[in-house]
């Protein structure tokens, strides 16, 4: 597979890491529930409970081999079609994560 | 002997001869020659045993789809097996011998089997080798295993050399005939950059196994013009000898070129193979199509083979099968075969055409409405018994039959992506798929048009429209005359008449038999029927049968062929060795090796070293006159106790980090509490798992309000670090943190025990007295007068301890010098068995504890997972399961009786308790010789241990079969109350 990196352009597959479903950015505060029963519910849904599409899939990956930043890839996962790659970072600043 | 059935013509170099050997016999051939068409000039028709009968064969293509002339070639440790005869280019010297025969080819014991057939029929391993159970393993297997099988390995090292490599490309166009050769000439002409591949050694296609002309010039001649005007095109390069594997994502494809497969010995400094990753904006498949036989009975014996492969030998060789030969056909490309064979002056007996329509042959036999109903000849052919349309039999005499049930397009490659064939009523084959890989185009016969103008007109359009894609400019050559002859096949599949076998896959000896049996059983779909016949799964993939048996079936169960389906394909298209595909990837060069700063040092004390990773250590330094390991562990630990010891710590992950919102970014990564330690203080951190199971251990250190330094586990190093980059940019992207691995910028060395500050006091410039340089400090320092370097007060021995570091490319010295200044001392190195030892004997856990199944309770660290703050791992770690009072906890293994030695791994039991996994109570992770307490001593997790400490219990290794009682005690073994490690 060929990713195209927003900095580096069309890098092959092989350079990165793959770690799973881009979902796993949105991590719960664990300071922020009112009980522990309810941060565990939280992340255990969090943690465990992820979308395994036939289709459309945003996923994590890191070049590792390369400028070490990690990317959010939106590949087909029946096609392998990359039709989005972003920087991370972007993302999770565009869902509201910060410090 | 002499080459007895060479004909004049063909495209081999007659001005030279080479030698060489089939089974042990001398023959000739000559440059341009393959083993096959070579062995056939020499009369030699048989050369191969099929895989469960045993039945002779010889070959029926002249190309990669063979299925029977499967070969071994050459001796020694380059021998290789289960080579394709009709694909091997002969060379001088080439020793080739057939296989799956005992002990010869002509007379094979195993051939027993083909009377035996009916027990053999299709799912005969199904049903005859269910049961008993227990006689799989001992009796059905092996018998099997012996008696099927193709070539044998030799179990030598391959002496040559395989590559990788990689190539990019605008079009990439598979196979060099006139589609594909049109289109590099289109394609080349308009400037983009072609890569033209063709699995064959003389590129051209079928225009070299044809009369057919193109414009004024023999089609061969044609070929080698136009490929004279691509080599001229700096921007166009030529592949042959070339196959393209398969179709990967992205314009990705994958190809082995055989570099060196026709020399005897590849030349100096070439590889014999190389695999090569292309990367192409587009491609054009353009790999023809191949033959497909009509089964009828007994149309498996030698000198039987496909018509245009018949033609080939004749055409491209100079060689005929036989000296009378006839045709059996359904469409009018077979009717070439016997004008072509006629034309070359070899008597052509009769030509047995299927169908009742079309015109006659000039001056030539032909039967309309007959069929080949039989055959005769027990290692070759002899004869055929024909039926006539009136009813009427007849047995004509002859020693080769050509047979044509029309062409299948070689579409493979397009259906990689799992795109689907599609059923073309024109030519009655599978076409490619329209939901190929992207930017894939087929042109010529893979796509269907079969005649050589349609193979021009296409090549050149599909080049046209990828030039498109391309924004380059596409143009429209002039497109010289040729041939659009339309096939007119009417389909035959199978004769039904005759009781005997007509074979369909002829590698795995699926006959028509099988396909009705799997009907009978109602094993009626496609894939059920590959599997139940075993049709299609040997070395070829049936590429020339695997459509009669679809036919067939779609026949008895009365849908059409494309109801019935098809099976699709997977790379790699044709068998590729293992070889290539490792490449350089074997032997010290599978992995790379990671040298630590002190390696040439510990290489000249003769240290014997250890596999970490990719690392390689000092495991432990041997002196004169120790003749075990023991002895050197043993002392090396006394002595570091004793005195001082130096040991090689740079493998060990360093990570600094940086930045206004470092600490608070600690606290997030690590479940202990960082943003509290003062600067020029070290701290032992424990990192989770968003799971609550241990990751990774290690020490971080305050270098500045806004500097750290991290260490991690040797085999973690990479792993955290793309964690702590996960952490930042996906979690908290934010945070002013930033990180660079700066494990291979540093030399560390551990100095340990009580004469350690002594020693080091000598080479670093600063104060590192007790009061000056506290148990945990850490600073940057400066050495011999000036050297910068960083230096922890920290202890994974026990012993009063520093680690000290030097940027790398002083480490040599460092050793060195440490050693010099260390000798009023005593001082020894110490590898990582004596590092083992020590951290046993104080308690700290490493690889073994942090197995990645462990918690921050069992490992009795529970306590520093600080809940006063969110950090990764912290919520789930205080899971239920997970926090059982009566889990697993760390515990300390003494066996009773000292002499004992102790088993890693084993399982404790209660005393008197049967060993079954109810009464499991744990296992034993570490397990050493401490030389202190003069006897094994290991770490483990045993359920509910806190409390169990104290008391005795076994441990029992059902494996190692051995089982020793032992007392459960604290894991701290050595200095419980840490005042060495503080003096």
């Amino acid at each position: 597979m060929i990713i195209n990196h927003p900095l580096l352009g069309p890098r092959d597959a092989q350079e990165f890491t793959y770690l799973g479903d881009a979902a796993l950015m949105d991590r719960p505060d664990g300071m922020a529930f009112p009980s522990a029963e309810a941060a565990q519910d939280a992340f255990h849904d969090y943690l465990y409970l992820r979308d395994n599409p036939a289709g459309e899939h945003r996923e994590l990956w890191f070049h590792e081999q390369g400028d070490r930043s990690w990317l959010v890839v939106t590949r087909n996962t029946v096609t392998h079609e990359i039709t989005k790659v972003e920087f991370a970072r972007d993302v999770a600043r565009r869902r509201g994560r910060s410090k | 002997m002499t080459q007895e059935n060479r004909i004049k013509g063909g495209q081999i170099d007659r001005t030279r001869t080479f030698r060489f050997t089939f089974d042990g016999l001398p023959y000739t051939g000559h440059p341009g020659d393959t083993l096959a068409s070579a062995l056939l000039a020499n009369g030699v028709r048989l050369m191969g045993r099929s895989f469960k009968y045993h039945r002779p064969r010889g070959p029926i293509s002249a190309g990669s789809e063979e299925p029977n002339a499967i070969v071994e070639l050459r001796t020694g440790a380059r021998q290789e097996p289960n080579t394709r005869a009709t694909v091997a280019e002969l060379f001088d010297g080439l020793e080739a011998s057939s296989q799956n025969r005992f002990p010869s080819l002509k007379f094979d014991l195993m051939g027993i089997n083909d009377r035996l057939s009916p027990f053999f029929a299709a799912g005969f391993y199904y049903k005859t080798f269910m049961w008993p159970a227990a006689f799989w393993e001992k009796l059905y297997e092996p018998i099997i295993r012996r008696a099927a099988g193709l070539g044998t390995l030799t179990h030598h090292e391959d002496p040559d050399a395989y590559d990788k490599g990689f190539l990019h490309c605008d079009i990439l166009i598979i196979g060099a005939g006139p589609a594909g050769l049109m289109a590099a000439l289109t394609a080349g002409r308009a400037g983009a950059r072609v890569l033209l591949a063709d699995e064959d050694f003389r590129m051209g296609g079928r225009l070299n196994a044809e009369t057919l002309t193109i414009g004024n010039h023999a089609g061969a001649d044609w070929a080698e013009d136009t490929l004279r005007t691509l080599r001229q095109m700096p921007n166009v390069r030529l592949m042959p000898r070339t196959t393209v594997l398969g179709a990967m994502d992205h314009g990705i494809y994958s190809a082995v070129e055989r570099v060196s497969d026709h020399l005897p010995v590849p030349p100096e400094g070439k590889p014999r193979q190389i695999l090569w990753r292309i990367y192409s904006c587009h491609a054009i498949l353009a790999g023809g199509a191949t033959e497909r036989p009509i089964a009828f009975e007994n149309n498996d014996r030698p000198g039987i083979m496909l018509a245009g492969a018949l033609r080939a030998y004749a055409n491209r060789y100079a060689v005929t099968v036989g000296d009378r030969v006839a045709v059996f056909t359904n469409n009018d490309d077979g009717l070439r075969t016997a004008t072509d064979l006629q034309a070359k002056g070899i008597d052509v007996a009769a030509v047995i055409d299927t169908r009742q329509e079309g015109d006659l042959l000039p001056g030539i036999r032909h039967l309309k409405g007959a069929q080949v109903i039989n055959s005769a000849g027990r290692l070759g052919l002899k004869s055929i018994t024909i039926r006539h349309a009136n009813g009427k039999s007849e047995t004509l005499s002859v020693t080769a039959l050509g047979v044509s049930g029309g062409w299948n397009p070689n579409l493979n490659i397009a259906s990689h992506h799992r795109g689907r064939p599609v059923w073309n009523d024109g030519i009655h084959a599978f076409t490619p798929p329209t939901d190929g890989p992207a930017n894939l185009t087929a042109a010529g016969a893979a796509a269907g048009h079969l005649s050589t103008h349609a193979a021009l007109t296409t090549g050149a359009q599909q080049a046209n429209a990828a030039l498109e894609a391309l924004g380059l400019n596409p143009h429209t050559p002039d497109l010289p005359k040729a041939e659009d002859a339309p096939l007119n096949l009417t389909p035959f599949w199978y004769v039904p008449e005759g009781k005997g076998r007509a074979w369909i896959d002829q590698q795995n000896d699926v006959t028509v038999k099988d396909v009705k049996l799997a009907k009978q059983e109602n094993f009626t779909s496609v894939e059920h029927l590959k599997r139940y016949t075993t049709l299609g799964m040997a070395t070829d993939q049936g590429k020339t049968g695997n459509i009669l048996g679809l036919a067939i079936m779609a026949e008895l169960t009365d849908r059409t062929i494309p109801q019935t389906g098809t099976t699709i394909y997977r790379p790699p298209y044709t068998p590729v060795a293992m070889g290539a595909l490792a490449g350089r990837s074997r032997g010290h060069e599978f992995k790379p090796t990671r040298l630590t700063p002190s390696h040439k040092w510990a290489s000249e004390q003769g240290a014997i070293f250890v596999e970490v990773g990719m690392w390689l250590r000092a495991q432990w330094f041997p002196k004169a006159g120790e003749t075990t390991w023991r002895q050197s562990v043993d002392r090396e630990v006394l002595q570091t106790r004793a005195s001082v010891g130096i040991c090689d710590v740079t493998t060990l992950g360093k990570i600094d980090i940086q930045g206004r919102d470092a600490a608070a970014f600690l606290d997030k990564v690590y479940a202990n509490t960082f943003s509290t330690l003062p600067i020029g203080k070290v701290r032992y951190g424990l990192m989770l798992r968003e799971d609550g199971i241990v990751m990774d251990d290690g020490t971080t250190a305050r270098m500045g309000e806004n500097e750290w330094v991290m260490t991690t586990t040797t085999a973690n190093a990479v792993p955290v670090f793309r964690h702590l980059e996960y952490v930042r940019q996906c979690l908290y992207p934010d945070m002013d943190v930033q990180l660079i691995s700066t494990t291979e910028a540093w030399a560390q060395f551990s100095v340990a025990g009580p004469n350690a500050r002594k020693l080091l006091q000598k080479i670093v410039d600063q104060d590192i007295s007790d009061a000056a340089f506290p148990y945990m400090a850490c600073g940057n320092i400066t050495v011999a007068g000036g050297l910068r370097a960083r230096l922890f007060r920290i202890s994974f021995s026990g012993e009063l301890a520093y680690e000290i570091a030097v940027p790398t490319r002083y480490g040599d010295a460092m050793i060195r010098e440490l050693m010099k200044q260390g000798e009023e001392f005593g001082a020894v190195a110490y590898g990582t068995e004596s590092l083992g030892v020590m951290r046993v004997e104080k308690g700290h856990v490493a690889g073994n504890e942090l197995n990645g199944q462990t918690t921050a309770l069992n490992m009795g660290l529970g306590k520093m997972v600080s809940k006063k703050k969110d950090s990764i791992g912290m919520v789930l770690s205080q899971r239920e399961g997970l926090t059982a009072e009566d889990g697993l906890r760390l515990v300390g293994v003494r066996p009773v009786d000292p002499a004992k030695p102790l088993t890693a791994g084993s399982h404790f039991l209660d005393i008197g308790a049967t060993p079954v996994a109810a009464n499991d109570g744990g296992w034993l992770t570490s397990v050493v010789y401490s030389p202190h307490l003069g006897s094994s001593i290991a770490l483990g997790y045993l359920k509910n241990g806190h409390a169990r400490i104290g008391q005795r219990m076994r441990a029992v290794n059902l494996l190692a079969k051995t089982e020793v009682e032992v007392e459960i005690v604290s894991p701290h073994f050595f200095d419980p109350e840490g005042d060495r490690l503080r003096g």
